[in-house]
């Protein structure tokens, strides 16, 4: 629809300056004491306060001139008539399934071309860093997805799945009774080779029996509530790891797990490895290539399985049971048994990405397994948009893959000296994301739901239409 | 029993200083309906910034007695107003337009603004921890048995008095004045409220600059304490003082002043007979175990489901 | 296709050719409610309720706002546990009188007999009432899943049948045909509803965006979509205009004579109930006051009292004595 522009007001410049002068204000309020000044410890451990005048003028400068121009922005396209929410098209539907489309392909085909581009040592940084790193995530996301996403139950404490599979997979692979059982059994070389392989499985098994273990006591909970129970529940689990010593290696954790070997070949530079027995020169990067498979592979077994649930009578109870669980249940739909169906996949997910996480780092220990991780997991299932797969791998891209690259920005030194560190600013961004995310797009990126069953025309749902009533 | 009595008056303080943080947490509840995560971290700021002023006004007056508790008095004084204006930011910018929103997004952004504050201390101020040096360290006897000290420091004595008049003073402005008399409207509903010419977004602000004044109270008393701050801070005592809230009753705020004495004397009494190592767990397993059985809390009206 | 799809609930029905003048609460029971009493903390929102509500029967519970018609339902669709009292349903031509007492001595929540099944609704919880009692019901605030389609939220409400159908989510993930069978049957039986309730056309819009007669009508469907025995209807009529009001009567007579579904509603449209209703129990402050066909009701002075709203007993009773009770 076409509209006459209305005749725009002269931007109140007077206004914006005063508005910029308050803001700046504020801002040498919050930030003289605690940027202005800093603590230090002098060689012989003394405290002192080091002025940093410069540095305080410069963020206050930074905020006048910043909200000086949201303000102008804001005042320029006051006149403009704000666009009526478009109707949810399928053409966001096509977007979603093309553009996965699209994007698994490229997965399939990214190894090879960092290969090419940065050769054998230049590309492990690229597929292990980022590559596996994303895909790791990915994995989490649309596994807690299943839970949030779908069944609108908002776990925080989602990360201790990961870790239940992860120490699962630790545990047994290091466990010397294993061990000499299987060598008993199967020969003495058979338990190292095929030990990730064996235990991937009972990883998932043990995270899906844990997620309905939690899941049970906190079904009457709903919304914030439950979302404090979980998130204590991935914290209790974090805290005994760190003080069973006996059982977990406490602080320490556990070192040497083996690596998942080429279903039974493994990676290293012996006569029976697996650049002997293909007959190529031997460096690290084919395992890291393999491991990127590996994770894309269990992605996507994590992407298929749940876009089929959401067309199953179960999935549909669970998007069903994020709308309104009073109306499920007068549909004489079994709560209890969807929402801990809903936990035990979700948590299956987190277990087998918790497994790889083990295998590819060789090592463990509960620092990976802290709150903070969650909160990334929730965030970018949120940011994503609840319930979107496609949703997901976006923001995952921007929120690890962007921070990531922090740690490429290392030019900036030559600007801010040499002490200037951009990976110290990773969690800091990745914190004001969060927030600016939900201020702009409280529904997330892609916020649409696709219907799971449809008569003539399949028409995306807008996700301002889809409630939350409880859960 | 020297040693109930001892862990009793250790409790008590640790347990004021919690019972501070849960107000917070309890009045931001009651009249918006959400966690606000990121009330730990403010209590974390207003640490910083009571560390901050009390090292700048001894650096300038030194560090005799009558100096010590001026500046002290300064740092209470100025990290209530820095912390308030914080916490007034934080609501202004990062939940207000989220008000009305869909039910997740106030808390994401809370845990984002979480994330956000920790780690701009620990940008602005360094990863390591932060002592002041040690002040008022002298103790009185209550009682000695069989060697056993029974003491009481003045830090504690002062904690425990400062909270004491400071509650007072707030209890008085929630029940007497018409601020408070707003507060308790907008809790009930905010659109009536405003109806009736309540100023919802004013009244919203000053419970968020009242909670964060009080968590600044707790702030410097925890500095006084501890004698140390670290920007990780937040986290564990926010979680603690929010399990207050919850064992209280949330929405309530004698709920949350004896939740946060319970918590207190749990969590000494448990480190003192029990394991220190598990103290943490003893905490997050109390929050699990209210929430999930009695989530209405000690003080708090039960919720009835509504069909 | 083109074949009339199958309604889900034609078994049971009896397809009566006329409407009978006597209801048949006495005759031919389905649910009887005895000595129900519902306290709140200190309020007693259903005082010692029993009436009889009858098969193939359009039962109206009305009363004044607050008279406790909502709690009721909420007793007889297990979302509140009664106080006390006795909610007993039947399948089948099982003599209730007979096996009631029998049922109530055991610890189960149900009985079979050759005639039939009996349920005691108390002892069930909310989910079971509809998956096994067949008991359905709608809501005052319609309860619809609104970011889902009028099609989903009718394949929601045939959620157990699918479940059983896809082995319990594994046979629906491996592809096994028989549940994409099922899924086709259910769909048509869907659509069964949704050409009756006028919606077909409207099956692929999120159930949020319908106006607010088709929301109320849906919510029947997706009840319907269930295939229960008694269906409860929490204010039908609120909202709609005169000619919606005319279109809903004649689809809850449709339920009851081609489905043979019984009806038990809560109304405050007092034309509707008039009109539709064969039986009508009247609360106030949550005690029954009347009880019997609607001419009887309409005349009953305790009824006129309580909506024209006497001020206190005293008055009560004068007018009472004025009509010679």
């Amino acid at each position: 629809m076409m509209m006459e522009a209305p005749a725009r007001e002269p931007v109140n410049f007077a206004g914006l300056l005063k508005d910029a002068a308050f803001a700046a204000a504020i801002a040498f309020g919050l930030f003289s004491l605690m940027l202005g000044l800093k603590t230090d410890q002098t060689l012989n451990n003394q405290m002192v306060l080091v002025p940093r005048p410069g540095l305080l003028a410069a963020v206050v400068g930074l905020v006048f001139v910043g909200r000086f121009l949201i303000g102008y922005w804001q005042a320029v396209n006051a006149g403009k008539i704000t666009k009526r929410k478009a109707p949810a098209t399928p053409l966001a539907l096509k977007i979603e399934k093309y553009g996965t489309a699209a994007f698994v392909g490229f997965l399939f085909v990214y190894p090879m071309m960092v290969l090419g581009t940065a050769g054998p040592s230049g590309a492990i940084k690229w597929i292990d860093n980022l590559g596996i790193q994303i895909l790791i995530y990915i994995m989490l996301g649309w596994g807690l997805n299943i839970v949030v996403g779908l069944a609108g139950l908002l776990d925080l404490g989602y990360v201790a799945f990961y870790a239940v599979g992860a120490y699962s997979y630790a545990l047994l692979a290091t466990s010397e009774p294993v061990r000499e059982f299987m060598a008993g059994v199967v020969g003495p070389t058979f338990w190292p080779l095929w030990a990730f392989w064996i235990c991937l499985p009972v990883a998932g098994i043990l995270a899906a029996f844990w997620g309905v273990l939690l899941g049970f006591p906190v079904l009457r909970l709903r919304g914030d509530y439950l979302a404090i129970v979980t998130l204590a529940f991935g914290e209790i689990i974090r805290l005994v790891l760190i003080n069973w010593v006996e059982f977990s290696g406490g602080y320490a954790g556990i070192s040497s797990i083996p690596r998942p070997s080429f279903f039974g070949v493994p990676f290293n530079a012996t006569e029976s490895g697996f650049a002997a027995t293909f007959g190529l020169e031997f460096t690290p990067i084919y395992r890291t290539i393999f491991l990127f498979y590996v994770i894309l592979i269990l992605a996507l077994i994590t992407a298929v399985v749940s876009t089929r649930l959401r067309r199953l009578p179960v999935g549909r109870a669970w998007e069903a049971l994020r709308e309104d669980e009073i109306a499920c249940r007068s549909l004489g739909i079994n709560t209890v048994n969807t929402k801990l169906t809903a936990f035990a996949i979700g948590a299956m997910f987190g277990g087998f990405a918790g497994a790889f996480f083990a295998a590819r780092q060789g090592f463990i220990s509960p620092e990976s397994f802290v709150f903070l991780e969650s909160a990334q997991i929730l965030a970018i299932v949120v940011l994503g948009g609840m319930g979107s797969l496609l949703g997901v791998v976006i923001a995952s891209i921007l929120l690890v893959g962007g921070v990531e690259l922090l740690r490429e920005l290392d030019f900036l030194k030559a600007y801010f000296g040499d002490n200037f560190d951009p990976a110290q600013y990773r969690m800091l961004i990745f914190g004001a994301c969060m927030v600016l995310m939900m201020l702009w797009k409280p529904r997330g990126l892609i916020s649409v739901r696709e219907p799971s069953v449809f008569l003539k025309e399949k028409k995306a749902v807008s996700s301002d239409l889809v409630k939350e009533g409880h859960g | 029993m020297e040693v109930f009595v001892q862990q009793l008056i250790n409790g008590v303080t640790l347990g004021a200083v919690y019972g501070l943080i849960a107000i917070g947490y309890t009045m931001v509840f009651g009249i918006i309906g959400m966690v606000n995560f990121a009330h730990g971290d403010v209590f974390m700021i207003s640490a910083f910034v009571a560390l901050i002023c009390f090292m700048a006004v001894t650096a300038l007056a030194g560090m005799t007695g009558g100096a010590v508790f001026l500046a002290l008095l300064v740092a209470l004084i100025v990290s209530m107003i820095v912390t308030s204006l914080f916490s007034w930011t934080i609501e202004r910018v990062a939940y207000r337009k989220l008000r009305g929103s869909f039910r997740l997004a106030p808390l994401i952004s809370a845990i984002g603004m979480s994330i956000l504050l920790m780690n701009f201390v620990q940008v602005a101020q360094g990863a390591r921890n932060k002592p002041i040096p040690p002040i008022m360290r002298d103790t009185i006897s209550l009682f000695e048995k069989d060697g056993f000290v029974v003491a009481i420091s003045y830090k504690q004595i002062l904690i425990i008095l400062v909270t004491a008049i400071l509650l007072g003073i707030f209890w008085y402005v929630v029940q007497k004045t018409p601020l408070g008399r707003a507060q308790r409207a907008c809790e009930q509903d905010q659109k009536m409220a405003a109806l009736l010419g309540i100023n919802v977004d004013r009244t919203i602000a000053v419970t968020f600059i009242m909670g964060a004044a009080l968590a600044a109270v707790a702030g410097t008393m925890f500095l006084t304490y501890y004698g140390v701050v670290v920007f990780s801070d937040g986290f564990v005592p926010g979680v603690k003082a929010f399990t207050a809230a919850v064992l209280g009753g949330i929405g309530s705020l004698p709920g949350a002043v004896l939740g946060g004495m319970l918590i207190g004397l749990i969590e000494t009494f448990w480190s003192a007979y029990f394991s220190i190592d598990y103290k943490d767990v003893a905490a997050f397993s109390i929050l699990a175990i209210v929430l999930i059985f009695m989530p209405q809390g000690l003080l708090g009206k039960p919720e009835v489901e509504k069909v | 296709m083109d074949d009339p799809p199958v309604p889900a609930c034609s078994p049971r029905a009896p397809a009566p050719a006329e409407r009978r003048i006597l209801m048949r609460a006495l005759s031919d029971p389905i649910l009887k409610v005895q000595n129900l009493t519902m306290r709140f903390g200190g309020l007693v929102a259903v005082n010692d309720l029993t009436f009889t509500a009858g098969r193939g029967d359009i039962t109206a519970l009305i009363g004044p706002n607050g008279a406790g018609k909502t709690t009721v339902f909420n007793c007889i669709t297990g979302f509140y546990k009664p106080t006390t009292g006795r909610m007993a349903l039947r399948h089948g031509t099982i003599d209730i009188d007979a096996y009631v007492e029998r049922l109530t001595d055991t610890p189960n929540d149900h009985l079979k007999s050759a005639d039939g099944s009996l349920y005691l609704l108390e002892r069930m919880p909310d989910f079971q009432v509809s998956a096994r009692a067949k008991v359905a019901r709608t809501f005052q605030n319609i309860r619809l899943f609104s970011g889902m389609t009028v099609l989903e939220n009718l394949m929601v409400a045939q959620h157990n049948p699918l479940m059983v159908a896809s082995n319990w989510t594994i046979g629906g993930l491996l592809g096994f045909a028989g549940f994409r069978k099922r899924e086709k049957a259910a769909i048509e039986s869907a659509k069964y509803w949704l050409e009756k309730t006028k919606l077909i056309d409207r099956a692929d819009d999120p159930a949020g965006e319908l106006p607010y007669g088709d929301q109320r009508r849906l919510e029947i469907a997706r009840a319907m979509c269930t295939e229960p025995v008694l269906l409860c209807l929490d204010e039908p009529a609120a909202g709609l205009n005169p000619r919606e009001s005319l279109e809903l009567n004649a689809l809850l007579r449709s339920i009851r004579d081609d489905h043979g579904t019984s009806l038990l509603l809560i109304e405050h449209d007092m034309s509707v109930v008039m009109e539709i209703s064969d039986h009508v129990v009247v609360l106030d402050y949550g005690t029954k006051i009347s009880d019997g066909t609607p001419d009887q009701v309409k005349s009953d002075p305790r009824v006129i009292a309580a909506y024209l709203g006497a001020e206190d007993e005293a008055e009560v009773e004068k007018i009472e004595a004025e009509v010679g009770l």
